[in-house]
C-alpha cells in the first residue's frame, strides 16, 4: 500500500494520463471493434483488387471477344468459370464486369449524394415554402416503388447516347445514363436524413454566431452546419453503394440497364436463367461477386455507423 | 381526427398531380405505341396516321394528358382531318374513373390491370404473411436470448439475406429445387408460370407453384424484419414496466406475449402498413424470373411497348395506395398508441 502511492507520487501529472483520443481515433477505436467490418473491409478489397488486377491477365479484347462455336462450355482449365452463351470467357467477363459494375456503384452514388445534400440542406435550412415544395418532390419520388422509376427513366433515355471513349477504352454510353438514372431515383432517403440534421443544428448558438457577423446563407450551409452532419451522410453513402450496385444489377438483368458487350455483373446474368439447367456457371459467378461486394459493403456501412455516429442506429 | 385525415388527404392531391404529370411526360417520349401495336407493323403512311389521330396520340402532349385526366366527351374531335371536329370523345378521363384503353389490345386498362391484381396479391400477401409470422418468431427469440450462439447466427444470416439480390436466391432456389431435385430423381418443383395449363388453374397447382417464388421474394424482408423486431423487442424488454410485471410475478409467458410484444409490435404495425401498398405493384424482378402473370410483369411487358395507359393506371393506382395507406398507418397508430394525438 505504502509502496504504491510513492510510486505514483513519484511520476509526474502527465504520465499518469494517457493523452484523450481525438475523435477520429475514438471513431477507428470502435470501427476496430466492429469484425464484420473488418472482414467486409478485406473482402470488398480483395474484390477491387480482382476486378482491377484481373485486367493485367486478360484485354478487355477478350473478354468481348466471342467464339460461337465454344458456346455454353462448363468450367474448365481454360475457360475457370465456363463461356456464356455466345461463347465468351465468364472469368474474363466478371473481371471487366466488375470494373463497370464498382464504377456504377461509386459514380451513381456520388449523383446521389449531391442530390441528396442539396434538396436536404436547402429544405431544412430555409424551411417554410422552399421546404415544403422540396419535401413533396421528395414524397412524391417516394411514392413510386424504385424499380418501376428505374425502368421508366432507363426505357426513356434508353439508346440515346453513343459510345464513350475514355483512356482508350470503348463503354457504351449506357454506363452514364446508368449512373444517373440510379443516382436520380435514389437521394430522398438521404435528402431527408440531411434535412433532419439541418433543422436541429441550425438553432445552434454557432450558426446564430455567423449569422450576426453577416455570415453569407451559403457559406453557413456548407462550411458551417454541412461538417457537422457528415456522419450520417457517410455511413448513407456507403450503404448507398451497395444498393447503387443491386439496381444496376437489377435494371441490367432486366435487359434494360448497360448494354452488351461492355461487361457488368447485372447484364451478364440477364437470359441466364434460359440456361438454368445447362449452363448454371452463367449466373453462379456474376450473382455470387454480386453478393459479396453487396454483403461486405454493408457490413462495412454497419461498422462505420457505429464507429461514427452511434446515435443513427434505428434497425 | 377526421380534420387530419381530410388534411392529409387534401395534401395528397397535388403530391398525384406532380407525379401523373411526370410520369405522363416521361413515358411520351418512350417510343411509338403503334410501330408495335397488336404486334403488327403498320406499313402504310395513310394508315399510320389514321391510327395516330384514332388513338388521339396526334394532340399534342398537354392535351393528350388533358384527355387522360378528364376525358375528351366535353369536347368533340376531328377523326377524319378535313379541319371539322366533328366526331364527340367518349373518353371520360381517370379522375372519373375512365383508366382509358390499353394501346396494345384495345383493352379497357381497368380490365387488363384487374385481371392481374388477384395474381399478385396472391402471391404478395402470402409471402408478407409468412415473412411477418417468421420474422416475429426469429425476432423475438433472439431478442430474448441475446448474444447467445443463435443470435449470433440469426444475426449473421440475416445480414446475408438482407444483401441478397433475389435474382441470385431465385436462380438458387430453382437450380437446387427443380433442375438438381428433378436429375436426382426427386419430386422437384415447377419454376414457371402460375399453374400448369394441363391440368388446370385449381387451388393445389397455384400453391405449388407459389413455393419457389414466394420463398425468394421472403428472404430480404424477413431478414430485415427480423432485425426490427429483435431491436424494439430489445428496446421494450429494458422498460420499467417490464420488470414491474416480472416482479409482481405474472408468469414469463405473459410478460413477453402480452406486455412486451405488444407494445414492441407498435413500430412493427408502422412498417407493414407502409410496405402493404408496395405490395400492389408487385415483385417485377421475381415475376420476371418465375413468369408469374402479376402485375410486375404486366408494367415490365406494357412499358416495352409504350403503352402509356396501362402503365400510368398501375403507378397512379400504386401512388393512391401508397398516399392512403400512409393515413391509415397514421390512424390506426394512434389508434394503438393513445399517447399520439395529431392535432
Amino acid at each position: 500500500m505504502e509502496s504504491t502511492t510513492s510510486q505514483i507520487a513519484s511520476l509526474s501529472p502527465d504520465d499518469l494520463e494517457t493523452p484523450p483520443l481525438n475523435l477520429s481515433q475514438l471513431a477507428w477505436q470502435r470501427f476496430r471493434r466492429h469484425r464484420p467490418a473488418i472482414i467486409g473491409l478485406v473482402v470488398l478489397t480483395l474484390l477491387v483488387l480482382y476486378a482491377l488486377a484481373g485486367s493485367l491477365f486478360f484485354s478487355e479484347k477478350y473478354a468481348n471477344f466471342n467464339d460461337t462455336s465454344l458456346r455454353l462450355q462448363a468450367p474448365s482449365a481454360e475457360h475457370p468459370f465456363g463461356t456464356d452463351s455466345i461463347g465468351r470467357d465468364v472469368l474474363a467477363r466478371t473481371i471487366y464486369g466488375g470494373q463497370i459494375s464498382l464504377l456504377i456503384g461509386l459514380t451513381a452514388v456520388v449523383v446521389e449524394t449531391f442530390l441528396g445534400i442539396l434538396v436536404g440542406a436547402l429544405a431544412g435550412y430555409y424551411g417554410g415554402l422552399v421546404d415544403s415544395i422540396l419535401m413533396r418532390i421528395t414524397e412524391a419520388m417516394l411514392n413510386i416503388p424504385e424499380i418501376f422509376l428505374l425502368i421508366v427513366m432507363a426505357k426513356y433515355f434508353g439508346g440515346k447516347i453513343p459510345e464513350l471513349d475514355v483512356f482508350g477504352r470503348t463503354f457504351s454510353g449506357s454506363v452514364v445514363v446508368i449512373v444517373l438514372i440510379i443516382g436520380v431515383t435514389s437521394w430522398m432517403y438521404l435528402a431527408r436524413i440531411v434535412r433532419a440534421q439541418f433543422l436541429s443544428l441550425k438553432e445552434n448558438e454557432f450558426v446564430l454566431a455567423a449569422r450576426a457577423t453577416g455570415t453569407r446563407n451559403i457559406e453557413i450551409i456548407f462550411r458551417h452546419i454541412l461538417p457537422n452532419s457528415v456522419a450520417p451522410i457517410v455511413v448513407s453513402a456507403t450503404l448507398g453503394v451497395a444498393n447503387a450496385i443491386l439496381a444496376e444489377a437489377y435494371i441490367s438483368f432486366l435487359g434494360l440497364g448497360v448494354q452488351p458487350p461492355t461487361a457488368t455483373w447485372g447484364n451478364m446474368l440477364d437470359g441466364a436463367n434460359n440456361y438454368l439447367e445447362s449452363a448454371p456457371w452463367l449466373w453462379f459467378f456474376p450473382g455470387l461477386l454480386i453478393l459479396l461486394t453487396v454483403l461486405s459493403i454493408n457490413f462495412l456501412g454497419d461498422g462505420l455507423r457505429d464507429a461514427l455516429d452511434p446515435r443513427g442506429r434505428t434497425v | 381526427m377526421t380534420r387530419y385525415i381530410i388534411k392529409r388527404l387534401m395534401q395528397g392531391i397535388p403530391l398525384l398531380i406532380v407525379i401523373s404529370v411526370v410520369l405522363f411526360a416521361l413515358m411520351m417520349s418512350m417510343g411509338d405505341p403503334v410501330a408495335t401495336m397488336g404486334g403488327r407493323r403498320v406499313t402504310r403512311a395513310a394508315d399510320y396516321e389514321r391510327l395516330k389521330r384514332q388513338l388521339g396520340l396526334d394532340k399534342p402532349i398537354y392535351t393528350q394528358y388533358l384527355y387522360w385526366l378528364v376525358g375528351n366527351s366535353w369536347t368533340r374531335i376531328d377523326l377524319d382531318k378535313d379541319g371539322v371536329a366533328e366526331t364527340p370523345g367518349t373518353r371520360l378521363g381517370i379522375l372519373r374513373g375512365d383508366f382509358g384503353t390499353s394501346l396494345v389490345n384495345r383493352k379497357p386498362v381497368m380490365q387488363v390491370i384487374g385481371e392481374r391484381i388477384p395474381n399478385t396479391l396472391i402471391l404478395m400477401l402470402t409471402g408478407e404473411l409468412i415473412v411477418i409470422l417468421g420474422a416475429l418468431l426469429v425476432g423475438v427469440y433472439s431478442a430474448l436470448r441475446q448474444y447467445s450462439l443463435l443470435d449470433h447466427v440469426v444475426t449473421a444470416l440475416s445480414f446475408i439475406g438482407y444483401s441478397m439480390p433475389i435474382f441470385f436466391i431465385a436462380l438458387l432456389l430453382m437450380t437446387v429445387f427443380a433442375v438438381l431435385f428433378k436429375r436426382w430423381g426427386l419430386p422437384y418443383l415447377p419454376t414457371v408460370g402460375m399453374f400448369d395449363p394441363q391440368v388446370g388453374k385449381t387451388f393445389g397447382q397455384v400453391v405449388y407453384h407459389m413455393v419457389l417464388p414466394v420463398i425468394s421474394m421472403s428472404v430480404v424482408s424477413l431478414a430485415s424484419y427480423s432485425r426490427y423486431i429483435r431491436s424494439t423487442m430489445l428496446d421494450v424488454l429494458n422498460q420499467d414496466y417490464i420488470r414491474t410485471a416480472r416482479s409482481k410475478g405474472l408468469p414469463r409467458r405473459s410478460v413477453i406475449f402480452v406486455h412486451a410484444l405488444k407494445n414492441a409490435s407498435l413500430p412493427i404495425a408502422t412498417i407493414v402498413g407502409l410496405d402493404l401498398p408496395f405490395l400492389l405493384g408487385g415483385a417485377v424482378v421475381t415475376e420476371r424470373i418465375f413468369a408469374w402473370p402479376g402485375m410486375g410483369r404486366l408494367f415490365l411487358d406494357h412499358v416495352s411497348r409504350a403503352d402509356t395507359p396501362v402503365v400510368m393506371g398501375i403507378l397512379m393506382l400504386v401512388a393512391v395506395a401508397v398516399i392512403v395507406f400512409q393515413i391509415i398507418t397514421d390512424v390506426v397508430y394512434a389508434w394503438l398508441d393513445p399517447r399520439i394525438r395529431y392535432d
